[in-house]
C-alpha cells in the first residue's frame, strides 16, 4: 500500500515535472536554447497566485488566469529582451547558455527583493474529500494535478499537431530557413513558443504550490533543474520525451522515497542523468535526424 | 515578369555579386548556370528576400522585391525550391504539402492544389502519412516541387533541383520542371548541370564570380565553344 500510494504521489509530481519539462523542450525544438530561467518562471506564477489570491482577495479562477498570462508575459519579455538578439546574430550556445543562467539569477534576485527572501505560504486552493480506494487514499490535489496536466498534454499535441501555429512551430524547430520560405513568420512563432511554454509553467506552478504550500524566491531553481533533467531523460527537444520523463523522474523519486532512502532521492535523479548522459545522449526518445541524398 | 537590375551582394567584407542583371519573361525557363561558388544560390536567396542586396533593383509584377519580406513574395506568386531540398524531414508528405499552402486561406483552393500535386506525383500520393525524411532523394526532390506549387506561385525558383540523384532521377526531375512550365509556370532555373539545364531553358545566363559572363538563348550557349569548354566538358 505504501508502494501503491508512492507511484500514485510520484505521478502527480511527475506530471507537474512533465508540464514544465515540455517549455523546456519546445524552447529548445524550437531555438536550440536550454532556458534555464525557465525554472524561475514557475516561482514567477507561485508568486503572482500570492499575490492575487492573499494580497488582492481574488477568487482562485482569477488568480490562475493572471498567474498563466504574466508568466507567458515573463517568458516572452526574457525572450525579447535577452535572447533575441544573441539568437539573430547566431552567437555561440555558450553565451546563450550564459544569459539563460543570468536571466534566472535576475528573476530570483527581482523577487527576493519585491518579497524578501523568507518564503509565502500559499493558501489553500483545491480542497474537497480524498478518494478512497481500500486502504489507498488519493487526496484531491493528486487527483486535479493528474487530471488537469494531462488534459493540458493532450491539448497541447492537439494544437501543435493540428493547428496552423502547431504546424508553423514545427516547421520552425526543424528548419527555420525552409519555414520563411513557406511563408511563415518565424519570429511571431519563437514568441509563441516561449509564451505557451512560460503558460504551461504558470500551470504547473500553481499545482505545485497546491501540494507544497510555500513559495520561495529560489522555489524555480531546483524544480527547474529535475524538469529539465526529465527533459534530458526523454530526449531534449521531444515532447513525448518530456512527458515520459517527467514521470520516470518522479516515480524514480517516489520509490526511492517508499524504499525508506528519502535523503538519496536527489542523488538519484542526478544519478539517472548522468547515466543517461553516458549511455544514451540523445535521451530516451530523442533523434538523431540525418540528411539523406 | 521579374526584372533584377545591377544587385550588388555582400557577405560581410566579401563582395559577392557584382552588378547582376537579369531578366525572366512569363513562360519562360531561364537557367543560371556556373561553377560552385560562383554566387547562384546568393542570387535566388536575394530575388526571394532572404538575404537583401547592397544596391540595385528586384522587380516582381512591378513589385519591388527588395523591400517586401519573405513571406509577402510568396503571395505576390513566387515560390523558391531551395538547395538541398529542404523537406521537413520529421513531418510526412501530407503536412508538408500542407504547409507548402501556408498562405493560403481558401480550403477550396488548398484541396484543388493538393489533388493536382497527387495527380502529378503518384509516388507522393502513395506516401502521404509516411515521414518526408524516410523518402528517398528523388522522391524528396518531388516534394519539394509539390510543396512550391502548394503555395499556388506562378513562378518557381529552383536551385539545383539535381543535386545528388541518380541521371535517372536527375532526367525524371527536369521532365517535371518542363511539365509544370507547360502548364503555366514560369520557372528560374540555378544548376551545375549545365547540359541539362541549357537543354530545357529558353534562355540562360552564366555565372562566373559573382558576375554575369553570357547570356543568351539556351541553344545557342549550348554550341557556343567556350560555354563546351568551361561547363559541359567538351
Amino acid at each position: 500500500m505504501k508502494f501503491a500510494s508512492q507511484i500514485i504521489n510520484g505521478l502527480s509530481l511527475g506530471s507537474i515535472y512533465a508540464l514544465v519539462a515540455l517549455g523546456y523542450n519546445m524552447v529548445y525544438g524550437i531555438v536550440g536554447l536550454i532556458n534555464f530561467a525557465h525554472g524561475d518562471i514557475i516561482m514567477v506564477g507561485g508568486y503572482m497566485v500570492y499575490v492575487a489570491m492573499v494580497v488582492a482577495g481574488a477568487p482562485l479562477w482569477v488568480a490562475v488566469l493572471a498567474s498563466i498570462l504574466v508568466c507567458a508575459f515573463t517568458g516572452i519579455f526574457i525572450q525579447q529582451v535577452a535572447y533575441q538578439r544573441l539568437l539573430n546574430s547566431g552567437a555561440p550556445r555558450i553565451s546563450l547558455l550564459i544569459t539563460a543562467i543570468g536571466a534566472s539569477i535576475f528573476l530570483q534576485n527581482l523577487f527576493q527583493m519585491l518579497f524578501s527572501s523568507s518564503g509565502k505560504s500559499m493558501p489553500s486552493m483545491i480542497t474537497g474529500a480524498p478518494l478512497n480506494i481500500g486502504s489507498l487514499q488519493i487526496s484531491r490535489v493528486t487527483m486535479v494535478t493528474i487530471a488537469v496536466s494531462v488534459l493540458l498534454m493532450a491539448g497541447l499535441q492537439l494544437v501543435v499537431k493540428k493547428t496552423r501555429i502547431g504546424k508553423a512551430m514545427r516547421a520552425t524547430s526543424e528548419d527555420a530557413g525552409a519555414a520563411v520560405l513557406m511563408g511563415i513568420n518565424t519570429k511571431r512563432t519563437i514568441v509563441f513558443t516561449f509564451g505557451l511554454g512560460s503558460a504551461l509553467a504558470a500551470v504547473g506552478s500553481v499545482l505545485y504550490s497546491s501540494a507544497y504550500p510555500l513559495i520561495t524566491p529560489y522555489m524555480g531553481g531546483m524544480l527547474g533543474l529535475k524538469a529539465f533533467v526529465a527533459a534530458v531523460l526523454g530526449g531534449i527537444g521531444s515532447l513525448p520525451g518530456a512527458m515520459l520523463g517527467g514521470y520516470l523522474i518522479a516515480v524514480s523519486e517516489s520509490l526511492t522515497k517508499a524504499f525508506g532512502l528519502s535523503k538519496l532521492t536527489d542523488a538519484v535523479v542526478f544519478g539517472i542523468l548522468i547515466v543517461i548522459l553516458l549511455v544514451r545522449p540523445a535521451g530516451l526518445l530523442g533523434k538523431n535526424t540525418k540528411e539523406k541524398v | 515578369m521579374l526584372q533584377v537590375q545591377n544587385i550588388n551582394v555582400s557577405y560581410g567584407s566579401i563582395h559577392a555579386i557584382h552588378d547582376v542583371s537579369l531578366e525572366v519573361h512569363e513562360g519562360e525557363i531561364v537557367s543560371l548556370i556556373g561553377a560552385n561558388g560562383a554566387g547562384k544560390t546568393t542570387i535566388l536567396h536575394t530575388i526571394s528576400g532572404l538575404k537583401r542586396p547592397d544596391s540595385g533593383s528586384i522587380v516582381l509584377e512591378g513589385h519591388d522585391l527588395v523591400k517586401t519580406d519573405p513571406p509577402k513574395i510568396l503571395t505576390l506568386g513566387m515560390a523558391h525550391v531551395p538547395e538541398g531540398r529542404r523537406v521537413f524531414q520529421r513531418l510526412t508528405v501530407q503536412e508538408n504539402l500542407e504547409l507548402g499552402a501556408y498562405i493560403l486561406k481558401d480550403k477550396d483552393q488548398i484541396q484543388e492544389l493538393m489533388a493536382e500535386v497527387y495527380r502529378r506525383f503518384p509516388r507522393l500520393d502513395e506516401r502521404r502519412k509516411q515521414l518526408a525524411g524516410t523518402l528517398s532523394g528523388g522522391e524528396q526532390q518531388m516534394l519539394a516541387t509539390g510543396r512550391a506549387m502548394m503555395t499556388g506561385a506562378k513562378m518557381i525558383l529552383m536551385d539545383e533541383p539535381s543535386m545528388g540523384l541518380s541521371p535517372l532521377l536527375v532526367k525524371d526531375i527536369f521532365r517535371i520542371i518542363e511539365d509544370l512550365n507547360d502548364q503555366g509556370k514560369t520557372i528560374l532555373l540555378v544548376e551545375q548541370n549545365a547540359k541539362m539545364a541549357l537543354s530545357i531553358a529558353d534562355r540562360a545566363y552564366v555565372l562566373e564570380t559573382g558576375k554575369i559572363v553570357m547570356s543568351g538563348d539556351a541553344h545557342d550557349l549550348l554550341e557556343d565553344d567556350k560555354v563546351r569548354k568551361a561547363y559541359l566538358g567538351a
